[in-house]
């Protein structure tokens, strides 16, 4: 059962309507007309925002574009490929190491956290950068043997002159005999990086998924872990309780994935995905393809990762669900503790967040675990059935924004007056100008793990400090 | 063949495998190969142009950056400044799509001037363009000229723009552009014959550390010469904390930066961040015009304060005389703990000449030298920088390399320490050696960007960061019997 707080106190429909109003104000009529459907006050029941529409331009986004969602979301992460930002060096640059999905391995020689870009010039434009992708594949190739594939993820340029990526790829795969898959996910596609998750997903079908199997024998219990991409080690806190329940994690997406492994997905048994918004495309190709059947899981705060077990369980037999009772009956006391320490010091304390995939509503109980309540959730490139997920766990009447922009967030804390704010880097130092507690939710503020019972004692900690640190005392000045 | 011998599988890499090619990157033969690349750039120390021209837009009052093109860049631009900086960057994009590629994005920046003009009411929006409108060839002059007749912003709202493809150059070149384009928009007109403003125009060039800006105007102060900082970014990225968000801290007054074309004199520092814009200004503003090196060391400060004083005709002033002897003492007292050691540098142009210039000086040897985005020019002028000195004469100039090669060098040819940015520590940590990140962008660090590195007081700061750490690896790795009070 969630423990979410349903009502709060002073906030209704008219008051939250009343303050998306006056953020609405300074826009000139065109903009307003086009902002209004994104923002509103939470009815508990459905997507009551319009989203997954064009930014209004000349507005602050928070958005990236297909090729972010591509590169530092879906490909970038699977550690044992080398993935080729194919176009001008600058996006290559940008997303170099800065989403902290971590990776074991040794850099450079089976695990590739690195930059690779084609650095596209000016006669590259004029000529096209077809050949030079040619040779830069082959000197991939032999500079890093141990590389088990790589991707060729194409910046803006790529499809605005019409290089053809695609058959470059499979002539050099041939050649090189290792797969090199292309991936069209220019930045200028869709309207944020939610088309480069879809992109990628559907050159992994089409590329990479059933071309492996794994060498052991199958068995009742082999899962993959689907949509997680290893933020500070997130992963290798998720996994191990997947373990330690009796579940075979047979492949990871993609958070320190390996190739292979993605390949031979299509021989687990179970799909759990958690970030649902980048990965449910190929959850439901391999559904329809391998009848696979998946599930949604939560593995913020002990309520839902609880809650997230036993769901999970239900598709097991009595040995797993036994164990997830004796896991549950293990942590619980753990998280108590945890609990314990920091709810004295959170208790009714106000949270807006504003990130990405899931997390705007997958976190809202692991406040509640602290005592404390979310009054305005929104994403930066959700789809209608992310909000239908959204709008249960919010307290009834709280605001709910999509593809906010900086504006529109301001004056909803200027309003609201939360404790914390949970967003990005790029909205970080403004609320911390104005005063206001905050921790960057898309990269866990350089902390983690978040995810699982390892992930939650470091959430609680984090949230504390930044609610509680001494230095915002010091703010306002004695003068 | 049967179907089931068809099967693939997953298969590990043998660890032996794993051992072998570890050991096989850090050989000769790899360098060869690893240098023998044509097409494929690995970890390059650089970013693209229109970065460059956000940092030069922020350091104007009341400036709004503006990213015609897709609203991914923009997003990206402003999280590395934001990371850098551990600031606010405010900036827009007018956010161009699959449409815009094939109409054109003369829709997308004229509602775009509209929204943001009447939101984020600034004084100037400095335009800037991403790869995409760079291909489909959106011809922005007419794109504003247009904009200012359908009344998206007042008919004089300042509107400088910059081209700024991304496939050319490098972030510094983005900063002259913008910066030029700056400075012709707000001076354009302004010019007054007979009038000297008594003033200095002071150019930075590409500088992302605060803390160099504020030493530049207190070494001004000291002085007593009046000046206009032109690209002021030391507010802008260093406000304080007060409970107050604004959303335009800092930057250069408007009225000065168009009176500038009146000043004194004008001088540049940085000379290849701000080659096209001290060219233009040679031609166009009155009083003098010289344009030097960024002043890292104390030789390269010397020729600063003679330069000053040769300019406004005031005497070095004594408290600065005073400043330079306490930085000669401070690096003569440290020396012996840097003296020898051998440095690999990589970086923009005007940094890596900084870098050298102070190594030098200080007895240490710059030794592998990394340019990733460079010319002939450069080259031939490190090279004059390391033929000056004894110490100079084992260095080596890599024009064009990237990081990758870097690493090549730094396990074939080791050194003692690197000099750069963030991005270093890779190679620093397969090579076992510090990495001083001097440059530009410094994510893993804090606070960094307060210490300047530039005058006599960056003499003090380098030195003392890197003969500190030094001591501390002898400190921390040496045998028990060698652990002793004194270094």
């Amino acid at each position: 059962m969630s423990n979410a707080i349903k009502k709060i106190e002073g906030i209704t429909k008219e008051s939250t309507q009343e303050m998306i109003d006056k953020a609405l104000e300074v826009y000139p009529e065109k903009a307003k007309k086009k902002r209004v459907p994104h923002l509103a006050p939470n009815d508990g029941v459905s997507a009551c925002v319009k989203s997954n529409r064009k930014t209004v331009p000349g507005v602050m986004s928070a958005r990236g574009c297909a090729y972010a969602g591509a590169k530092g979301v879906v490909w970038g992460p699977i550690r044992d490929m080398v993935h080729v930002s194919h176009g001008p060096v600058g996006c290559g640059w940008y997303s170099w190491g800065t989403r902290r999905n971590l990776m074991t391995g040794i850099n450079g020689v089976n695990q590739f956290a690195m930059q690779f870009t084609s650095d596209f010039q000016e006669k590259d434009i004029v000529y096209g950068g077809d050949k030079k992708l040619k040779t830069l594949l082959q000197e991939a190739h032999e500079l890093f043997p141990l590389a088990k594939g790589i991707s060729v993820l194409s910046e803006c340029p790529v499809g605005l002159i019409g290089d053809d990526i695609n058959s470059v790829a499979k002539q050099s795969s041939k050649e090189l005999d290792i797969p090199i898959i292309p991936c069209n996910c220019e930045g200028f596609r869709g309207v944020s990086q939610s088309l480069g998750h879809h992109i990628s997903n559907d050159t992994i079908r089409d590329h990479i998924i059933g071309t492996r199997e794994f060498a052991e024998p199958e068995t009742p219990y082999d899962i993959a872990l689907i949509g997680d991409y290893n933020i500070g080690g997130d992963v290798w806190s998720v996994k191990p309780l997947l373990e330690e329940i009796g579940l075979n994690v047979k492949a990871v997406w993609t958070g320190d994935g390996e190739l292979e492994k993605i390949a031979a997905t299509h021989k687990v048994k179970l799909n759990i995905i958690h970030c649902y918004r980048s990965m449910n495309y190929m959850c439901r190709v391999m559904e329809e393809k391998y009848g696979i059947p998946w599930l949604e899981f939560n593995f913020f705060g002990p309520t839902k990762i609880r809650e997230s077990l036993r769901a999970i369980a239900e598709r097991f037999d009595d040995k797993i669900k036994e164990n997830v009772e004796r896991v549950i009956a293990k942590y619980d006391p753990i998280m108590q503790a945890v609990i314990d320490e920091y709810r004295p010091r959170l208790e009714g304390k106000k949270v807006m967040l504003y990130v990405g995939g899931l997390r705007p509503r997958h976190t809202v109980n692991a406040y509640a675990d602290l005592g404390m309540v979310v009054v305005g959730s929104g994403y930066e490139f959700a789809h209608g059935d992310d909000y239908e997920r959204t709008s249960p766990e919010m307290p009834e009447a709280t605001v709910i924004y999509d593809d906010a922009s900086e504006h529109e967030l301001e004056e909803f804390v200027n309003t609201l007056r939360p404790d914390l704010v949970g967003s990005g880097i790029k909205e970080k130092y403004l609320f911390q100008k104005m005063g206001v507690p905050f921790r960057q939710m898309h990269s866990w503020d350089y902390s983690g793990p978040y995810h699982a019972y390892n992930g939650f004692p470091i959430f609680a900690r984090d949230v504390d400090m930044a609610v509680n640190s001494p230095t915002w005392k010091l703010v306002k000045s004695p003068f | 063949m049967t179907a089931e011998a068809a099967v693939k599988y997953v298969t590990e890499i043998p660890e032996e495998e794993v051992k072998r090619v570890a050991e096989w990157i850090n050989t000769e033969e790899y360098k060869e190969k690893n240098f023998a690349r044509q097409a494929l750039v690995i970890n390059p120390p650089h970013a693209c142009q229109p970065l460059g021209a956000e940092l030069a837009a922020h350091g104007f009052e009341g400036t709004l950056p503006f990213v015609h093109g897709s609203q991914g860049c923009a997003s990206y631009y402003r999280s590395t400044l934001n990371r850098h900086f551990r600031e606010p960057a405010p900036a827009v994009s007018d956010s161009m799509t699959e449409d815009g590629a094939v109409f054109g994005g003369q829709n997308n920046l004229h509602e775009a001037l509209e929204n943001a003009y009447t939101i984020y009411k600034p004084k100037m929006m400095a335009i800037f363009t991403s790869c995409m409108p760079e291909i489909i060839g959106d011809d922005l002059t007419a794109f504003i000229k247009n904009a200012r007749n359908k009344e998206c912003v007042p008919q004089d709202f300042p509107l400088p723009y910059a081209n700024t493809p991304s496939f050319n150059g490098s972030h510094i070149h983005g900063y002259d552009a913008m910066l030029l384009s700056i400075l012709q928009t707000l001076t354009e007109g302004k010019q007054v014959e007979g009038r000297c403003t008594g003033k200095l125009n002071l150019i930075p060039g590409f500088d992302a550390n605060t803390g160099n800006y504020r030493e530049y105007k207190r070494i001004l102060k000291e002085f007593g010469i009046p000046y206009t900082m032109l690209a002021d970014i030391s507010e802008t990225f260093d406000s304080p904390l007060d409970g107050t968000y604004r959303t335009y801290p800092g930057g250069t007054k408007l009225d000065d930066a168009a009176d500038s074309i009146n000043g004194k004199a004008t001088l540049t520092l940085g000379p290849y961040a701000t080659a096209k814009t001290f060219t233009w200004i040679k031609d166009n503003f009155s009083g003098k015009h010289v344009s030097m090196p960024t002043p890292f060391g104390v030789e390269k400060t010397d020729a600063l304060l003679l330069k000053l004083s040769e300019l406004f005709g005031k005497p070095v002033p004594e408290s600065l005389k005073a400043e330079r002897g306490r930085a000669v003492d401070a690096i003569t007292d440290a020396h012996q703990y840097i003296h020898g050691k051998k440095f690999a540098l990589y970086g923009d142009p005007d940094y890596l000449m900084g870098y050298v210039s102070f190594l030098l000086e200080v007895g240490a040897k710059p030794y592998h030298i990394l340019c990733s985005k460079g010319t002939k020019k450069v080259e031939k002028e490190l090279q004059a920088l390391l033929d000056s000195s004894q110490d100079g004469k084992d260095g080596k100039i890599y024009i064009n390399k990237d990081l990758w090669h870097m690493r090549s060098l730094l396990m074939t040819d080791p050194v003692d320490a690197i000099i750069g940015d963030t991005h270093g520590k890779f190679a620093a940590r397969d090579a076992n050696i510090p990495l001083f990140r001097f440059g530009f962008p410094n994510f893993d660090r804090v606070n960094l960007h307060r210490y300047p590195l530039i005058g006599y007081q960056g003499v003090i700061n380098m030195m003392t960061t890197i003969c500190n750490k030094f001591i501390e690896i002898r400190d921390e790795t040496c045998e028990e019997r060698h652990f002793e009070m004194m270094r």
